[in-house]
This record gives C-alpha cells, sequence and structure tokens, in this order.
C-alpha cells in the first residue's frame, strides 16, 4: 500500500539560475547576518554620527546669517571622509576579519567550492559584503551631505562651482573601500581565528605608520610614505580633492602603493581561496 | 538502474603532491547507480573524488562527469553534483535549515524553491525535528547527515560521498547507509561512496573501484568480482607441524590461503578440484582436518586479493 503523501526524498522540477550569480547569494547572506547584530546596528549608527553633525552644520550655515561662516567647502568633503576613517577601520575589522577565516575554521571552503561556483565569484561576494557597508559609511554620507547642500540652500550654486565634488567622492571611496577590503579579506584568509586577523590588520596598519615615522624622523623625507598605505591612500585623495598635502610623496608613487596593496591581495587570495589545501 | 552508462570516466589521470604522486595513472569508469570507492586510507579515493570536483587540476590525464568535461565545465557539472565531505563541514552562523536552504540557493535553486527543498531533505536525512538548531551544536552524527543534506538540497544526478558513516554509533551508521541505498536503489541519484569499510560500500553499492597506493587495483560489479574461478574453503586442521606449515604446504601447491586464526585458514581452490585437492594434500602431509566448509566469498577477498594483502 502506498502512502498518501510520501514524505521522502522527491526529485526537484523546477527552475535553475545558471552559474554566475551566486556571488549576490553570498553576499545578501553575509549582509543579512551583520545587520542582524545589535552591536554591529550600534556600530553604524555611530558612523553616521558625524553627517548628522555636518547636516547641522550646513543647515546653520544655509539658514543663520550668524553661522555663514560654517558654510560648507569642497575641503569638507575631504574632511568628513578623513573623518569616517576610524569608522572605516572599526568596521573592517568587525565585518571583514572573519569573512573567510571562519569559513576556513569550519571548512566551509570545500561546501562553497563544491556548489557551482568559481573562486572568483566566492571572492567577490566576500568583498560586497565588506564593500557595501565601508560604502554605507563612507561614499553615502557623503554624497548625502551633497544632496542635503543644494536641498538646503535652494540652489544648484554649490554643487556647480564644485562639479568635481560627486566624482572626487565616489573616485576616492572606491578606491579606499576596494584597498581596504581587499587587503583585510586577503589577511582573512590566512588563519582560521578572526580574533587573530583583526589583530594582524590593526599590527599592519599600525606597523607602517610607526615604520614611517622612525623613517620619517632620521630622513625627514615624506616619501617615504609610500611604505604605509594609509599614507598613501590619504595623498591619493588629497590629490583627487585638490587638498593641499603634507607629505611630498607624488601622486603616481601613492597610486603605485595602493595598486601594490591591491595586486598583493589578491595574489593571496588566489593562492589560499582553493577547496583542498595542498601541503606538499 | 535501467541506465549502465559511466556517470564517471578517468583517463590516465595523474595528480602529484609536490614529489608525491597521489594518482598514478588512473584510469577507471563509474557506472551509473551506487559504485563505491574502496581502499585504505592514503589510496587516493578523497584525491579522486576532488580532482573530479575540480578541487585539484591534474597534472595529466582527463575526466568526465556526467558526460562533461572536468577541466572545461567544472560549475555545469558542480550543479549537477553533490559533495558530501569527509571531514566536519558546514557554513558558521546559521542554523540547519538556513544553511541547507542556502546551499541550494548557491546551486542555483530560488530562495522560495530552496527553502521548501531543504525542509524536504531535513526531514529525510532524520535532522526536521532539530532543524532549527544551530549546526555547531550538532553530535558528530547529526553533522554527518546535514552534510548529506546540503548535498542534496539542491537534487544532484550524482552525489559524492566521502566517508558517509564517520564517527557515527551502530544505529547511525545503519541509516545512513539505508538512506543512501534507498538513494540509489529507489530515488534515481546516481552516488559514488568513498570508504574504507568495506561492509558499508558491500551494503549499499553494486559496484566497486578498488584503489591501493595512487592507482586502480580492480574494478567492477562487485557480484562479478566475487565471483570466482574455483572454490573458497573454510578449513580447521590439526597439523603436528604447526599451522603455518601446513599454510606453506598449500601455498606450495599453488592454493591461495590466508590464516584467519590459530588453526583456522581460508582457502581458495581454483579450478574445479574442489575439496578432493584439499583432502588430498592434507593426507599427503599427514595433517587432519578437522572442519571444511564451503566459504561464500566477500568484497573482502575481492579487495584483500586486490591489494596484496592477507
Amino acid at each position: 500500500m502506498s502512502p498518501i503523501h510520501d514524505q521522502g526524498y522527491r526529485r526537484y522540477g523546477g527552475q535553475r539560475t545558471p552559474p554566475g550569480h551566486a556571488w549576490s547569494v553570498i553576499a545578501k547572506a553575509g549582509i543579512r547576518t551583520l545587520i542582524s547584530k545589535r552591536t554591529f546596528i550600534g556600530l553604524l549608527l555611530l558612523a553616521w554620527l558625524p553627517f548628522i553633525v555636518r547636516t547641522v552644520q550646513i543647515y546653520a550655515a544655509t539658514s543663520l546669517p550668524q553661522a555663514s561662516f560654517l558654510a560648507p567647502d569642497a575641503q569638507m568633503f575631504r574632511q568628513f571622509l578623513q573623518q569616517q576613517e576610524v569608522f572605516l577601520f572599526f568596521i573592517t575589522v568587525y565585518v571583514g576579519a572573519g569573512l573567510i577565516a571562519t569559513d576556513r575554521r569550519a571548512n566551509a571552503l570545500q561546501i562553497y567550492l563544491s556548489k557551482p561556483l568559481s573562486r572568483v565569484e566566492y571572492i567577490f561576494g566576500k568583498l560586497t559584503i565588506l564593500a557595501a557597508f565601508l560604502l554605507f559609511v563612507t561614499w553615502l554620507p557623503a554624497v548625502l551631505l551633497l544632496f542635503i547642500q543644494i536641498m538646503f540652500s535652494g540652489s544648484f550654486k554649490f554643487f556647480v562651482d564644485n562639479l568635481f565634488l560627486f566624482p572626487a567622492i565616489t573616485i576616492f571611496s572606491f578606491i579606499q573601500v576596494i584597498a581596504v577590503a581587499s587587503a583585510m579579506l586577503a589577511l582573512s584568509s590566512l588563519s582560521n581565528s578572526s580574533r587573530y586577523v583583526g589583530v594582524l590588520y590593526t599590527g599592519v596598519l599600525f606597523f607602517s605608520q610607526a615604520l614611517y615615522g622612525i623613517v620619517y624622523a632620521i630622513t625627514r623625507d615624506s616619501r617615504f610614505g609610500v611604505i604605509a598605505p594609509a599614507i598613501a591612500l590619504n595623498r591619493l585623495g588629497d590629490a583627487i580633492f585638490s587638498s593641499p598635502t603634507r607629505v611630498q610623496l607624488s601622486v603616481a608613487a601613492s597610486a603605485v602603493a595602493v595598486a601594490v596593496l591591491i595586486l598583493v591581495s589578491v595574489l593571496i587570495l588566489e593562492k589560499r581561496v582553493r577547496g583542498v589545501e595542498v601541503v606538499a | 538502474m535501467a541506465d549502465r552508462n559511466p556517470v564517471v570516466t578517468l583517463d590516465g589521470v595523474t595528480v602529484l603532491y609536490g614529489a608525491q604522486r597521489a594518482l598514478q595513472d588512473v584510469s577507471a569508469s563509474f557506472a551509473a547507480g551506487a559504485v563505491g570507492l574502496l581502499g585504505p586510507n592514503g589510496a587516493g579515493k578523497s584525491t579522486l573524488i576532488k580532482a573530479l570536483l575540480g578541487f585539484l587540476v591534474p597534472d595529466s590525464g582527463r575526466m568526465r562527469v556526467l558526460g562533461l568535461d572536468v577541466a572545461a565545465q567544472p560549475l555545469d557539472i558542480r550543479a549537477r553534483v553533490g559533495y558530501m565531505p569527509e571531514n566536519d563541514a558546514h557554513i558558521p552562523g546559521m542554523n540547519a535549515v538556513t544553511f541547507v536552504a542556502y546551499c541550494g540557493e548557491l546551486s542555483g535553486l530560488p530562495p522560495a524553491d530552496a527553502m521548501q527543498r531543504a525542509h524536504e531533505v531535513l526531514f529525510y536525512v532524520g535532522l526536521g525535528e532539530a532543524r532549527y538548531r544551530a549546526v555547531e551544536t550538532y553530535s558528530t552524527g547529526m553533522k554527518q547527515r546535514i552534510k548529506l543534506a546540503q548535498a542534496l538540497v539542491h537534487d544532484p544526478d550524482l552525489v559524492f560521498l566521502d566517508e558517509p558513516t564517520n564517527g557515527m554509533d551502530p544505529k547511525g551508521r545503519d541509516e545512513m547507509l539505508e538512506l543512501v541505498r534507498d538513494l540509489s536503489h529507489n530515488k534515481s541519484v546516481n552516488v559514488i561512496v568513498s570508504s574504507h569499510l568495506l561492509p558499508d560500500v558491500e551494503y549499499t553499492c553494486d559496484d566497486v573501484v578498488v584503489m591501493d597506493k595512487g592507482r586502480v587495483a580492480t574494478q567492477g560489479p562487485i557480484a562479478a568480482l566475487k565471483q570466482p574461478r574455483g572454490q573458497v574453503f573454510e578449513l580447521r586442521v590439526k597439523a603436528p607441524q604447526g599451522t603455518e606449515w601446513f599454510v606453506e604446504r598449500l601455498r606450495a601447491a599453488g592454493l591461495d590461503c590466508n590464516a584467519t586464526d590459530e588453526d583456522v585458514m581460508r582457502v581458495f581452490v581454483p579450478g574445479d578440484a574442489g575439496a578432493r585437492e584439499l583432502f588430498a594434500l592434507a593426507a599427503a602431509s599427514h595433517v587432519q582436518v578437522r572442519h571444511l566448509r564451503p566459504s561464500v566469498p566477500t568484497l573482502e577477498d575481492v579487495f584483500a586479493k586486490a591489494v596484496g594483502v592477507e
């Protein structure tokens, strides 16, 4: 006698998405997991505090004649992005440290890579998680500030006078986020412990700056800023926003340093993200 | 299984780990249905599966899975196969149903279908009641089951099971073997079971590929491999000069003989001579035959013969 309804294994006859979309599944799942954490939501809210302060500044400058000295200029946007670097750091460590490290600890890479997704897709999916949150606290508030300035002033004059601002915000934010996210992802692939990766990232960041400080103290030559990724990134930011710079480092050298950082990160990821680890 | 065309073929595949040859010129064919990949630890079973999944690129040779070239179409293959890894593996921070549904989405299923399938396969593997628990809190046996569930959620045509009963208690092991057998014999899912446990393979599989030291030692239908061109006898003797001495006498006479206990041995007598030849040899050696009965060849005999162990 056959059962009324077989609850056993049944073949699937529905639709299937062709390979190439799994990165978005990884990204969505990662973002969903993070925004379900209260601590992380708190961190994100904290990261938007400078935006609120700047919004009040713009409102005051455009609405109160006695506060006209607060009127925003192009440099305000550069300063805003620099202020956001501290949140960039904390979010990078919070989100990025475990992105690959926890997968390595749980042997999840062989699960992922036994599915119809390539290593590039896996890395891109993970990168998207971190990059999305980093852009959420850098590019998005900076662009919104530009929009708020137009809204409060009731004219496009500031926007037209500073037409370079939107592309500058976009280009710098994306360079910064890609460099930081790829470096963190590469470090995350080196260990099974997210705590260790967080310490490693912090160490690399501060050690490279300390090393530059020592070299600068000896040589008084700020071109050695090339050894510290944070300084090279800042120099690029200064160039993109046409801001006065404090280092003699050339834009080309800074660009090369950032490009090398991204390239090395990609090479590490290529070596480390595999379905099987071969120890010859 | 009506269709007995091979689902996996390997042609001269060699995989090197540095200077060490993990697979040496392996040519094999895995028929549709359930095929056991048998061999001692280090024989190259897991390496073979990892090469078929595209985790390892062979140094030479060609592989085809479900008619597709592994080197040219790895993603198309992975969309149609499932993989249950040997060691503990899961995606951290998820409960069972989320994990399995996530694996379904990664395999191309729409989110709603993936979730529905996740519930179904979790019930099928016996984790229905525990499907909302975090995978990290699962016992070893439950982790084995969830690995099977994630391998099945997208309804693959072929499943690679790497040591599926590893670490399971006897009851769980029986249930797992029953699931594997049901998949291949009733649900039309082709299964390749990698194991060093002969009874597991003998129970679940129709065919076997025996590997040893990175090579294929023997392959074919288990029933055919077990067919002796002669007879196997279980023999107990009393030999004044000792059992070992008599074993040597039997071997000298060209018989394949394995002493299994102090005075018990299994003897393979080729041809049609049967027990008469054994009695004649015993009489000539002044050895008393205390017990003799025809023995049914087991996969263990096939395995022992293939890898050359006694």
